[in-house]
């Protein structure tokens, strides 16, 4: 049994499928504890109908998802699934629940009913992991956007889970703000060995994760580790998704003679890459 | 005469209060008809209040913006003349529509500009057409479309009332590549038909480089940097110094100068890298 | 600019109001302004508006905020008491045409703006010293017993404190999207009153999509962190009495047979009720 199973999974908003607005079509996958997972693709995919079936806020028409052997179906154990993955969405200004950083931190904590002596120390410490302690008793609407999307990170590491799932947390953030989630989040699963799944359709981000999942169309079309998923330039240029420019260099480069051993995904790669095959001959 | 003269310009958030802050600080740049400029600054460089002072929505603390010759605010009661003459599209400018039809929500910046109804048809069905917005979507509820088509009719809202300048704050936040490369390539064909004057604000270098003649760089409510797109990616690594993130190509391009090749670092795309990197290659296989 | 209302806004800070438990806050500041409407003449007036000044000066936040928060309701006050200035009872101090002041009007105008003033005043310390969590939590606390009546208590209590958290995210959200239309040539600043109100369409559609959406979201952050009612929650900040409240009380308790002896012993200045 794998931490989560997707087993099938048929969705469809409206429960309609001849209309054909099935977003997601037989998906079946599954995520190892401890795993930096990024999902891929286009809007329309179905990318973020599967980030919400993780936690049970979506139920498969048909098909199952079970986290650590329980069926997201079940009511009774659901509250359990949420403690163990918790969502992060998109909008930072809309998951905030409480006025001051500290309080909205301590809201999932409170909900589970933790003593009022624990939930200070998670909230410290979830504060301090997502290093915005100092925050702690600002108000949250004041924060930048990458600050109150850290303060919902925040929010769930409290509950303590064993998985976050990120639902294109940086798409609405400037370069700065985009830089200290991703610290964050890749910080978590080093350090703290929290699983990530990763919604985004930033490929330098997707570059960063142990597994791709490429989604178009409600289907998996490709995955692999990034540099396998980016050495298909041609597949992903074909369903209009983007490639590092670095791997694209490489790739333009790799037809002019020079060859390639590893694909390089970012500058500092890239340049050594060139350097041993310029200084070689 | 440039179209767009903008003399000595600062602002001042909240002047005397307990929230004063200076946004803009004496900035002096002229605009000629028909340029291409990128913008590009972090969040809290003075680009956003920048663009507002253009069209009026912030009036200058000091200095002066002065549009085919005259100053925008020589008659305060007639600002809203400026503002349909410098269009301007804010950020998720769909969260702005409001209207029964994507049609009707078009339709607002002409009908406050006082135009005839055929005159304004004909304007809806025009910058229907250079976003990409099939004719059988205007009829619909613009809650009713996806994101990106929103997006487009919020634009079209702007362009119908065909400004001499168009300016977009982050047009592609939060859209896919594919929706993403679509509108700059919409934004670029717009430019090119309609000949004139186009501003646009990204975070992204990359985005900025491909479409961009010139570059404006702000910088903690500065000018940083005004000069053609190549010149100003040429100093990429102050770029890099004041914070902004330029593109991967560039700094592979400064990587290799760093090592002690000789390449120039004013590029931007894969392709001149390409050819760049190929010169490097040949001389050394004839050592 | 809307972004700059301070209503209802919270400024962290250290001071001994800041530490004091959200509910003695509710129940005194409730005493305080019902003692502010008993003051019968001018000792007992001065108790009590020397009294705000102090609780302002020891809330630690800045003069400034509270200028502000009087600046919304300066027309109001000026506008009652010159309204009772002409109102009074009595020998004219001065007469011209149809106008006449006597000495029971000024005192009833300085009653009446001294009262509003000190009750818009005290509240914002209330607001401003305690953050909204501990103000719907303390309100919750102290209605309590109404549940036994069947009043739904806790989901009274979380939607003050949502409304409280988007408050400034929708205050902010309408300047963008006025903003916006005004870039569209939409002009809020003339016609009469029918065109003003047809004006207001192109922002308040968009602000309650924009809210609807909001709260869509919201629900499913709520849901994602466990949120199942008020059933078996805790609270991280458990509210306990210190003995700041405890010297509060005692405190307000003086002031409040301070101002009952000035009415009982010394003479009476205003007569009406307000």
């Amino acid at each position: 049994m794998q931490f989560i199973d997707v087993d099938k999974v048929v969705f469809a908003y409206d429960n309609d499928e001849e209309t054909g607005n099935t977003v997601l079509k037989e998906i079946s996958l599954s995520i190892k504890k401890g795993e930096f997972v990024a999902l891929l693709g286009h809007n329309g995919s179905g990318k973020s109908t599967l980030a919400k079936m993780f936690n049970g806020i979506l139920l498969p028409d048909s098909g199952d998802v079970t986290v650590c052997g329980m069926n997201t179906k079940n009511d009774e154990t659901l509250l359990d699934i949420r403690r163990k993955v918790g969502l992060v969405l998109q909008n930072p200004d809309n998951q905030l629940v409480a006025s001051i950083v500290e309080e909205d931190v301590a809201f999932g904590p409170e909900n589970l009913g933790i003593d009022p002596v624990e939930i200070r120390k998670r909230v410290d410490s979830a504060l301090k992991a997502v290093d915005m302690y100092e925050y702690r008793d600002h108000a949250a609407y004041k924060l930048s956007g990458g600050q109150k999307q850290r303060v919902a990170i925040a929010g769930i590491i409290a509950m303590q889970p064993d998985c976050i799932v990120l639902d294109e947390p940086t798409a609405m953030l400037d370069p700065q703000g985009r830089q200290e989630v991703m610290d964050t989040i890749i910080k978590l699963n080093k350090e703290k060995k929290i699983t990530i799944i990763l919604i985004t359709h930033y490929m330098d981000e997707a570059a960063l994760a142990d597994r791709l999942l490429i989604l178009d169309n409600g289907t998996i079309l490709t995955q692999g580790s990034p540099k396998e998923v980016f050495s298909k330039i041609e597949l992903l240029k074909r369903h209009k998704l983007d490639v590092p420019q670095a791997a694209q260099l490489a790739y333009r480069l790799n037809s002019c003679g020079f060859k390639i051993d590893e694909l390089p995904l970012n500058a500092d790669d890239c340049v050594k890459m060139i350097l041993a095959q310029i200084e070689k001959v | 005469m440039p179209l767009l003269e903008i003399k000595d310009l600062s602002f001042t958030y909240g002047p005397g209060t307990v929230f004063e802050k200076k946004a803009v600080n004496n900035v002096s740049l002229s605009i000629e008809k028909g340029d291409f400029i990128g913008i590009i600054g972090h969040t809290g460089s003075g680009k956003s209040t920048f663009i507002q002072t253009l069209n009026g929505l912030y009036k200058p603390t000091e200095g002066q913006i002065i549009l085919d010759g005259k100053d925008i605010w020589e008659n305060p009661k007639k600002i809203r003349n400026v503002r349909f003459r410098v269009g301007m599209v804010f950020q998720y400018p769909e969260y702005q529509l409001f209207e029964e039809t994507a049609e009707k929500d078009i339709a607002y910046g002409p009908k406050n500009m006082g135009l005839s109804d055929s005159e304004i048809k004909e304007r809806v069905m025009k910058a229907a057409k250079f976003v990409g917005l099939k004719p059988e979507l205007l009829k619909k509820s613009p809650f009713e479309l996806s994101g990106g088509e929103k997006r487009r009719v919020a634009i079209a809202g702007v362009i119908a009332m065909e400004p001499d300048i168009l300016i977009l704050d982050e047009p592609t936040a939060g859209l896919d590549p594919n929706g993403r490369d679509i509108l700059l390539a919409q934004i670029s064909a717009y430019h090119r038909e309609k000949e004139n004057t186009v501003l646009l604000v990204s975070h992204s270098m990359e985005d900025i480089s491909r479409i961009a003649d010139k570059i404006l760089v702000m910088n903690k409510g500065n000018m940083f940097a005004f000069d053609d797109t190549k010149k100003v990616f040429a100093r990429g690594e102050e770029l890099e110094k004041i914070g902004l993130r330029i593109p991967e190509i560039t700094k592979i391009m400064i990587g290799l100068k760093d090592r002690g090749y000789n390449v120039s670092t004013d590029i931007y795309s894969v392709e001149q890298a390409v050819n760049e990197i190929i010169k490097l290659k040949k001389p050394n296989r004839k050592g | 600019m809307l972004k700059e209302i301070t209503l209802g806004q919270y400024f962290p800070g250290r001071s001994v109001l800041h530490k004091m438990d959200p509910r003695m806050k509710i129940i005194l500041l409730t005493v305080f302004i019902v003692f502010i409407f008993l003051t019968k003449n001018y000792v007992s007036l001065a108790i009590m508006v020397v009294s705000v000044i102090f609780v302002i000066l020891f809330s630690g936040v800045s003069l400034k905020l509270y200028f502000k928060s009087l600046k919304a309701i300066i027309f109001i006050v000026l506008f009652t008491s010159v309204l009772n200035l002409f109102y009074g009872t009595g020998d004219p101090l001065f007469q011209w045409k149809f106008i006449t002041i006597t000495q029971a009007g000024i005192n009833t105008s300085v009653f009446v703006a001294a009262r509003i003033i000190s009750l818009v005043l005290i509240s914002s310390v209330l607001t401003y010293t305690t953050s909204p969590t501990d103000l719907t939590d303390g309100i919750e606390k102290l209605l309590k017993p109404l549940s036994v009546f069947h009043i739904k208590i806790h989901e009274i209590a979380m939607m003050m404190t949502i409304a409280l958290r988007f408050i400034p995210t929708l205050l902010e959200e309408t300047d963008k999207i006025m903003s916006a239309q005004k870039a569209r040539g939409a002009d809020f600043d003339s016609g009469n009153a029918m065109t003003r109100i047809k004006t207001l369409i192109p922002i308040l559609i968009p602000l309650f999509v924009s809210a609807f959406r909001r709260a869509y979201d919201l629900a499913m952050a709520m849901e994602s962190r466990c949120y199942h009612g008020g059933e078996g929650r805790t609270r991280m900040k458990v509210l306990k009495y210190s003995k700041y409240d405890y010297i509060a009380l005692c405190v307000v308790c003086l002031l409040c047979i301070g101002v009952i002896i000035c009415n009982i012993r010394l003479p009476i200045t205003l007569r009406t009720g307000m």
